[in-house]
C-alpha cells in the first residue's frame, strides 16, 4: 500500500470527500487559492474544486465558525480550518452554544467538521500549541476526534464528514511530516467512537491519543525490553469515548496509564481514570495514573517545553513506577 | 451621525414622522388587512402572556415584544415561503405569519411536548421548525447573525434564489459577531438581511451608554451593506423597506441592514418593572403604538371598516384563548426522553 504522511492523509480524506458529495467545501483563514493554508493541508483544492469550494475567510473565527453552522443547517458539509487550535477559543460561542444545541433545541443538525492544528513539542510557545479538546468533550452535542496515524487521519477525517452531528477533529502538528504510513486509496473510513488496540501486552494498558500514541508506542519497546510489555489503546474518538476497549483490556492488564499532551488537571485523561475506577475496581492492581502536560500555560524555550511536556522517557517512567506498586 | 445631545434618538424620530411616504407605494388592501391581522394576533398573544404570568400561570421567564408587532409581522409577510429566518424573543409575529400555532408558541412557553423545543428550550428562545423556514434563536446573541449569513451563503453556493432574514437589538450591535457578519456579507455578497430593533435599551443600559455614536445604519453602510433607518412603530413603512431589502438580496444585488427605530414598552423580561426607563419617553411611544397608529390609519384612508377590524379583534381574542387552554392541557415532556436528541 502506499505511504503518506498524516499531513497528506489529512488532504486525501478532504480530497475524497469533495469529490464523493458537491456538498463539501472547505473554509477558514488562507485556506484559498495557491496558498492553501499555514500547513498547506488544503494546497490545490481551488485549483482543483474550485474558488467557490475553497472559501478564504477573514480573521474572524466566531463569525465564521457562525457561518459554516447556517451552512451545514441548510445541508452543506463545511470542513473548517482554524489555523491553529489555539485559535479555536475565539469562535467557542459558535461551537458550544450554538452548534452543539441546536439539534436537542429544535432538531436542526449541523453536519460540520472543524479541524484545529493542535498540540507542541515544536518550539510554538504559549498560543500555536494548545491541546482545548477537554473543552469539547465536556460540552454535550459535539463529538471529537483525534487521529494518531496516517491511516486514521484519513478515516476519521473521511467519517467526520459524513456524520450529521458537530466534529472537532484535532490534528496532531508534530506528526504532520514526522510521521509516515500506509493510507488507503479512495473510500476509507474508520467508525467515529471506535479505539483501537495498536499494541498488545499483558503488563499494563497505556491509553492515549494524537501525537502521544507514537511516544506510548517507543516506550512500550524500551519496556519490552526490560521484561515489560505494555498494551497501548488508542482512542482515537475522544467523545463518544470507547470505554468498553479501554475495560477490556484492564481486564488482562489490571494496571492503567492513561498519557496525554494536555495538562492533566481535568483533562480527558481524568474522566478515563475516573471510568476506570467506577467500572474496574475489581481488575485493578494498582491506582489509575496520569501522565499529562503541567498546569501551565505551555512554554516556548525548549528545557520550558521539554518539562512541560510527556514524552516516551517519562511514559516509560511512569509505567516502571506503576509497576513497582 | 446623531447628536450625542439627543441620547435616545428622540429628534432623529420626529424627523422620521414627518417623511413623506414614497410615492405608488400604496398597499393592496387584503395585504394591509394582512399586516393589521398578524399585528393583532402577536399583540393579543403578548398582552394574553404578560397576563397569564403576572397571574402565576407562567413557567420561568418571559418577554414581551409590545411595540414590535409592525416589525415582526412585516419581517414574515415579507419573505417568500422558501426563505429562512431567525427571528429573536420579540419577533413572535414572525413566528406566527411563518406558520407557527399560538398553541404551539404557549407549549413552548410552558415547557409542554407540543412546543417545537419539545420542553428543551427555555420560554420563547429555541423556537425553531426548520418546516417553516424558522430557526430558533440562543441567548448570545448575535449569534444567529453568522448562522443566517451562513445560510444565506448555502443559497449562494447552490444558485437559489432565496433569503436569509435575521434581527438583533441594539445592544446586539456592540459585539464582535455583529461587525464580522457584517463585514463578511458585505465581503461575499450573500443575500442576507439584518433587521435591527433599535428599542433605546439593552437591558436597563441606554443607547447613550452603549455606543458614543447612535450611527448604526453609518456603520453598517460603512462595510459595504445597503443600509437605512426606517420607523420601526409605522407597519406599512416597514414592510416596504424589509420588502425592498429582501428583494435585492434576492436579485443577488447583496445585503441590507435596516435600522428599526421602535421603543421597548416593557421591561427586558417580565421581571423587569424597567423603573429605568424615563416616565415621558414610554408616553411618548405609547401614543405611538404601532396597532393604534395603524388602526387609525386604515380607517383614514379608507382601507377598512371599524367593524371590519374589530372582527379581526375578535377572532384574535378567540384564537389566542383556544391556544392558551390547547396548551395548558398539552402533556409536559416525558422525563425518559431528557437525553433524547442530543445527537442526530
Amino acid at each position: 500500500m502506499r505511504e503518506l504522511t498524516y499531513l497528506q492523509a489529512i488532504s486525501d480524506g478532504i480530497i475524497e470527500e469533495m469529490k464523493r458529495d458537491p456538498n463539501v467545501l472547505v473554509l477558514g483563514e488562507d485556506v484559498g487559492g495557491e496558498f492553501g493554508g499555514a500547513f498547506k493541508v488544503t494546497k490545490g483544492l481551488a485549483a482543483r474544486f474550485g474558488d467557490h469550494r475553497v472559501l478564504n475567510t477573514p480573521l474572524a473565527e466566531q463569525s465564521f465558525i457562525g457561518m459554516a453552522n447556517g451552512m451545514a443547517l441548510m445541508g452543506l458539509r463545511p470542513i473548517v480550518e482554524v489555523q491553529f487550535a489555539d485559535f479555536i477559543s475565539t469562535g467557542f460561542d459558535s461551537i458550544v452554544q450554538s452548534a452543539a444545541t441546536i439539534h436537542y433545541r429544535f432538531g436542526g443538525t449541523i453536519p460540520w467538521v472543524i479541524r484545529a492544528p493542535s498540540d507542541g513539542g515544536i518550539r510554538s510557545g504559549p498560543f500555536h500549541s494548545q491541546n482545548p479538546e477537554a473543552w469539547f468533550v465536556h460540552t454535550p452535542g459535539l463529538k471529537v476526534v483525534a487521529p494518531a496515524n496516517p491511516a486514521d487521519a484519513k478515516g476519521l477525517l473521511c467519517s467526520a464528514v459524513r456524520d450529521p452531528n458537530p466534529v472537532i477533529y484535532f490534528e496532531a502538528k508534530p506528526l504532520y511530516r514526522s510521521l509516515r504510513g500506509p493510507v488507503p486509496e479512495g473510500e476509507y473510513l474508520v467508525p467515529l467512537g471506535e479505539a483501537k488496540v495498536v499494541r498488545e501486552g499483558c503488563h499494563l494498558t497505556m491509553v492515549a491519543y494524537g501525537a502521544q500514541v507514537p511516544q506510548a508506542l517507543t516506550a512500550a519497546e524500551q519496556l519490552s525490553a526490560q521484561g515489560i510489555e505494555a498494551e497501548v489503546v488508542d482512542l482515537r474518538t475522544l467523545k463518544p469515548l470507547d470505554f468498553d476497549t479501554v475495560a477490556e483490556s484492564v481486564t488482562r492488564t489490571s494496571r492503567v496509564l492513561v498519557v496525554h499532551s494536555a495538562n492533566r488537571n481535568v483533562g480527558v485523561g481524568a474522566e478515563v481514570a475516573a471510568r476506570v475506577a467506577e467500572d474496574c475496581f475489581d481488575w485493578l492492581d494498582a491506582p489509575v495514573t496520569r501522565l499529562g502536560g503541567l498546569d501551565t500555560p505551555i512554554p516556548f524555550s525548549p528545557p520550558l517545553e521539554d518539562a512541560y511536556r510527556p514524552d516516551a522517557q517519562k511514559i516509560a517512567a511512569a509505567a516502571r513506577k506503576l509497576m513497582s506498586y | 451621525m446623531t447628536p450625542a445631545k439627543d441620547p435616545i434618538g428622540t429628534e432623529l424620530h420626529k424627523a422620521l414622522f414627518s417623511k413623506p411616504e414614497p410615492a405608488g407605494t400604496r398597499l393592496t388592501d387584503s395585504l394591509r388587512l394582512d399586516l393589521y391581522r398578524w399585528m393583532r394576533l402577536t399583540r393579543t398573544l403578548d398582552n394574553t402572556m404578560v397576563t397569564m404570568w403576572k397571574q402565576g400561570r407562567g413557567l420561568g421567564g418571559t418577554f414581551s415584544g409590545r411595540g414590535h408587532e409592525a416589525i415582526s409581522v412585516s419581517m414574515g409577510l415579507a419573505l417568500g415561503p422558501d426563505d429562512l429566518i431567525a427571528p429573536m424573543h420579540r419577533d413572535i409575529g414572525a413566528y406566527l405569519v411563518r406558520g407557527m400555532t399560538p398553541a404551539r408558541v404557549f407549549g413552548n412557553l410552558l415547557g409542554r411536548e407540543t412546543g417545537p423545543s419539545r420542553g428543551r428550550d427555555a420560554n420563547l428562545h429555541g423556537m425553531g421548525d426548520l418546516s417553516l423556514g424558522i430557526v430558533g434563536y440562543v441567548s448570545h446573541i448575535p449569534q444567529q447573525l453568522p448562522l443566517s449569513l451562513g445560510m444565506a451563503m448555502a443559497f449562494k453556493y447552490r444558485e437559489q434564489p432565496r433569503v436569509a432574514l435575521t434581527v438583533c437589538g441594539d445592544g446586539g450591535t456592540t459585539t464582535g459577531p455583529y461587525h464580522e457578519t457584517l463585514n463578511m456579507a458585505a465581503l461575499y455578497g450573500a443575500p442576507l438581511v439584518l433587521i435591527v430593533e433599535n428599542n433605546k435599551y439593552a437591558y436597563s443600559t441606554p443607547l447613550h451608554q452603549q455606543m458614543a455614536t447612535f450611527a448604526i445604519a453609518e456603520r453598517a453602510a460603512g462595510y459595504g451593506l445597503t443600509a437605512r433607518t426606517e420607523d420601526g412603530n409605522d407597519a406599512e413603512a416597514m414592510y416596504l423597506c424589509i420588502k425592498q431589502a429582501v428583494e435585492q438580496a434576492r436579485a443577488g444585488k447583496g445585503p441590507s441592514v435596516i435600522e428599526a427605530r421602535t421603543m421597548r414598552m416593557l421591561g427586558h423580561a417580565i421581571h423587569d418593572g424597567a423603573e429605568y426607563v424615563p416616565q415621558e419617553l414610554l408616553e411618548e411611544w405609547e401614543a405611538r403604538d404601532p396597532l393604534i397608529l395603524y388602526r387609525r390609519r386604515l380607517l383614514e384612508e379608507g382601507g377598512a371598516e371599524a367593524a371590519q377590524l374589530d372582527e379581526i379583534d375578535a377572532w384574535a381574542a378567540g384564537e389566542i384563548e383556544q391556544a392558551v387552554a390547547e396548551a395548558e392541557a398539552a402533556p409536559f415532556p416525558d422525563p425518559d426522553t431528557v437525553t433524547e436528541r442530543v445527537y442526530a
